[in-house]
């Protein structure tokens, strides 16, 4: 498992967001990709999801001897960001149900993952009633639902508690794929053992 | 291939399943057509209470109402996924295929509805005669699918912009304007005393044509929408 970027340039008309990114991340390796506000870090998360073309450049995901270079790489990724919104009205448990069934999982029952996040007893809680650091944990959930070769996590740790940062971190260190970190947090940097530093 | 094809069968039946259970918690579609749909029947009812409408005015008011109404809501389903920014996590997790198909039968089950609580009303407000039930059935059954596809591929299109609801209707118009002929036309002959079912084949025709070309191309088409 290989995460390929080649030459990756950004442009929002005439405005250079970031030029010429250029990194391979191996099976088990954490990229963490680091700047200001409006250093050009979620638009990277986004590219490397496949969300968003690149001005210039190539990202491509090697899993085995497929290559995802196109859109089809999006259904490998499980993804945590602060612009990524779940159903308000269904309950946690409809939402994971509804999303498992487009992933093609058969499993019905989340007790363990909620359990996992700290939501026991939450599921059947609509997630309009959740807290914003609940609606945080349930994105972890879903992002890891289908067991995703490549984790991206956009701000993971806001308005987590030290609990829910401590679940986090475990999550970051037994992920078995790559993961790709962007963060404005220092202290959030030990996680990985690659690094982009964006507006430098 | 038969696993592929009923594993997009299921995951269509999820999201229209989710889309019926969020409509109904929201009444998000649903307010806005019927709202819609009743102010215009009754208002057409009341604006012509003393005056007989004729056959075929009858026919042409009628798709008017359902077309407006469609436009009122139909697009919904989708402008709800961005509005509540809904739509990146089921760009993320769902197929394109399964999502149109399941968008598809939610406008197919509005339309439906939509039509079950028109037609009585308008027929009861402005008196409408149908001589050939056959050809109107058949008529609305056709045009239905048509404007459920069409309206589906549309209102993922205008999704995305700012001002939908204006797209919707200047998008919709020319794409829906041959349908409406058709129908318009078909209701106009099973309106008509001494026509039968065989005098609107070949608006049945026309319009089952639409349908099939509107929700294949809507299929086809749905993926570079989605994704770009």
């Amino acid at each position: 498992m290989r995460l390929i970027l080649e030459n990756i340039s950004m442009r929002f008309a005439d405005r250079v967001i970031f030029e010429n990114i250029s990194i391979t991340i191996e099976k088990g390796e954490v990229l963490t990709v680091s700047g200001p506000n409006g250093s050009g870090k979620t638009t990277l998360v986004r590219i490397i999801a496949s969300l968003l073309r690149p001005t210039m450049g190539r990202a491509s995901l090697q899993v085995g001897n497929i290559e995802y270079s196109g859109y089809q790489r999006l259904f490998q990724v499980g993804l945590v960001a602060p612009d990524l919104y779940l159903y308000d009205e269904l309950t946690a448990s409809e939402n994971l149900g509804f999303f498992s069934q487009m992933a093609g999982i058969k499993t019905t029952d989340f007790s363990a993952e909620l359990e996992q996040f700290g939501l026991r007893g939450r599921g059947g809680d609509l997630v309009k009633s959740y807290s914003s650091g609940m609606k945080q944990r349930l994105k972890f959930i879903l992002a890891l639902l289908r067991k995703p070769p490549l984790l991206l996590l956009d701000e993971p740790m806001a308005n987590l508690d030290p609990a829910g940062k401590q679940v986090v971190e475990e999550i970051i260190k037994r992920h078995e794929g790559i993961t790709v970190l962007a963060t404005n947090e220092e202290s959030d940097l030990k996680y990985g053992n690659r690094t982009i530093r964006l507006g430098d | 291939m038969a696993t592929e094809r009923s594993g997009l069968a299921i995951k269509s039946l999820a999201v229209f399943k989710k889309d019926v259970l969020s409509e109904f918690r929201t009444r998000y579609a649903i307010g806005a057509i019927l709202m819609f749909a009743l102010v215009t029947v009754v208002a057409v009812g009341f604006a012509s209470a003393r005056i007989i409408i004729e056959k075929n005015m009858q026919a042409i008011l009628f798709w008017l109402v359902i077309y407006f109404a469609s436009v009122a809501g139909l697009g919904q389903s989708f402008i709800k996924e961005e509005e509540s920014r809904t739509a990146l996590a089921l760009r993320i997790y769902a197929p394109a295929s399964a999502i149109f198909a399941g968008k598809y039968l939610f406008n197919l089950l509005l339309l439906i509805f939509l039509e079950a609580i028109i037609v009585p009303i308008y027929a009861g407000l402005i008196g409408l005669e149908i001589s050939c039930a056959e050809l109107f059935v058949m008529v609305l059954i056709m045009a239905t699918l048509g404007l459920a596809g069409s309206t589906t591929i549309i209102g993922a299109i205008i999704s995305k912009a700012s001002i939908k609801g204006a797209l919707f209707a200047v998008l919709s118009f020319p794409i829906v304007l041959p349908l409406l002929i058709m129908a318009i036309s078909g209701t106009q002959k099973a309106l008509n005393s001494n026509l039968e079912l065989a005098d609107g084949l070949a608006e049945l025709k026309v319009l089952l044509s639409y349908a099939v070309v509107m929700t294949v191309a809507g299929f086809m088409l749905f993926d570079y929408v989605w994704h770009d």
